[in-house]
């Protein structure tokens, strides 16, 4: 039992042209083997058009405790987003 | 349940001012709804349990395999065939997406595997009892796949996000898995004389072994009320049985089949039919192994095992012979 299969994150692009998502993962041997289990485990009813496969061990990850400092610099940049301007309504649609 | 008896840690839910802050603030979070992820920080008992409960509910899955693979090379059409074989691939799958989850708590597939060929970790009692007749893949898909979704529907908001995840697939798979069994039932129930006996025979076999997936009465225990203060129980086990028998009942009156209980009634003052309990005693006797299949299903699933370890083994020596030509190429 100590030889476990290698855990593979899993990616799945649906129908719609929207980007791969993670699904899950699943444990085999090698690449090749992780897509073809990918195909059985998580499109078994045409949920996708193509199939990414990625050691778990290969991904790098931010840590939940830097949630604070890591994205707290965007907090203040509130002129980042549309609504931040005051357009009078006479200048029409925008 | 699929995950039946799931202990927590056995002591009083804590109060906030009982918490240190940490766990407060995890409790905060999980009481807003707040999904809680693989490395946020969690109290040990709550990773704990939640391993038991998933690894159960997995396990059951994979063993779930077995009552209904008696009948692949039986079924009676081509059709039903394939049909069957989709169902049971879908557990397998249902099994691999929970395992998945439980393994982001830290806990390897194998670990887990090992504590249910051991016979160290559950899975659920119904998988005990005998598939008969083909009329049984009726009612398992009916009455079973029916029990687990009451159960498996409110999990889908379950605090831990890996698990809710799993459970989402898992409910859109399921339903597939409930209608196809009551489309056999209703062949069945208007077949011939024998087939409708047959019909019967299966309800009345599997309808107690059902309502104790459920498990016995919790209102009072203190698994449940902590298990439902961290959102990986949602109802109680007498809210979900009481549903079930609510929403089955009409259900067997539509095919023409008597669930086998004469004191199942409709009760107008409190919204809801008056049903017996099923035996308790035999329901802690199958769990402690004693079922009418335990040992099969045990006996199966080390087969399965160890009759796949050369596949296994196989596959990852050839993955690293060939990835060191790939290294030794480059």
């Amino acid at each position: 039992m100590q030889n476990e299969w290698p855990l593979w994150e899993v990616f799945i692009r649906g129908q719609h042209g929207l980007s791969h998502r993670h699904v899950g993962s699943l444990h085999a041997a090698d690449a090749e083997a992780a897509i073809r289990n990918a195909r059985d485990v998580y499109t078994r009813r045409n949920e996708g058009v193509s199939i990414w496969v990625v050691e778990a061990s290969a991904i790098a990850a931010s840590s939940p405790d830097e949630k604070g400092p890591l994205y707290e610099p965007s907090n203040d940049k509130v002129y980042r987003h549309p609504t931040f301007y005051d357009i009078p309504d006479d200048a029409g649609a925008m | 349940m699929y995950a039946q008896m799931i202990k927590s840690t056995g002591q009083n839910v804590k109060s906030p001012e009982e918490m240190d802050p940490q766990e407060r603030a995890f409790q905060e979070r999980v009481d807003a709804g707040e999904k809680i992820e693989p490395k946020d920080w969690m109290p040990e008992g709550y990773r704990r349990t939640l391993i038991r409960q998933i690894g159960q509910h997995a396990h059951s899955e994979i063993v779930g395999q077995l009552p209904e693979g008696n009948w692949i090379t039986r079924a009676p059409t081509l059709e039903r065939k394939a049909i069957l074989l989709a169902k049971v691939q879908d557990e397998a799958g249902h099994g691999l997406y929970l395992y998945c989850a439980a393994e982001t708590l830290g806990v390897s597939r194998d670990h887990l595997t090992r504590d249910l060929l051991s016979g160290k970790m559950k899975y659920s009692s119904i998988f005990n009892y005998p598939t008969l007749t083909w009329a049984d893949m009726g009612a398992v898909g009916w009455l079973v796949d029916g029990a687990a979704i009451m159960n498996q529907v409110p999990l889908q908001r379950t605090s831990y996000g890996p698990y809710a995840r799993a459970m989402v697939r898992i409910c859109k798979e399921e339903s597939f898995h409930q209608r196809q069994g009551f489309d056999i039932m209703m062949k069945m129930a208007n077949g011939t004389e024998a087939q409708r006996k047959m019909a019967q025979d299966a309800l009345n076999r599997f309808w107690y072994p059902s309502l104790m997936m459920f498990g016995p009465s919790d209102e009072n225990s203190v698994h449940s009320a902590q298990n439902m203060a961290w959102k990986i129980k949602m109802n109680t086990n007498d809210e979900l049985r009481q549903k079930f028998v609510d929403q089955t009942a009409p259900q067997a009156a539509f095919l023409g089949l008597t669930i086998p209980d004469e004191h199942l009634k409709w009760n107008e003052a409190r919204g809801h039919y008056d049903f017996s309990e099923p035996d308790w005693d035999e329901f802690f006797d199958v769990l402690k192994g004693n079922g009418p299949c335990s040992a099969d299903r045990m006996e199966a699933r080390n087969r399965a095992w160890d009759e796949g370890a050369w596949v296994r083994e196989g596959l990852l020596a050839h993955a690293e012979k060939k990835k060191a030509r790939k290294v030794a190429a480059e």
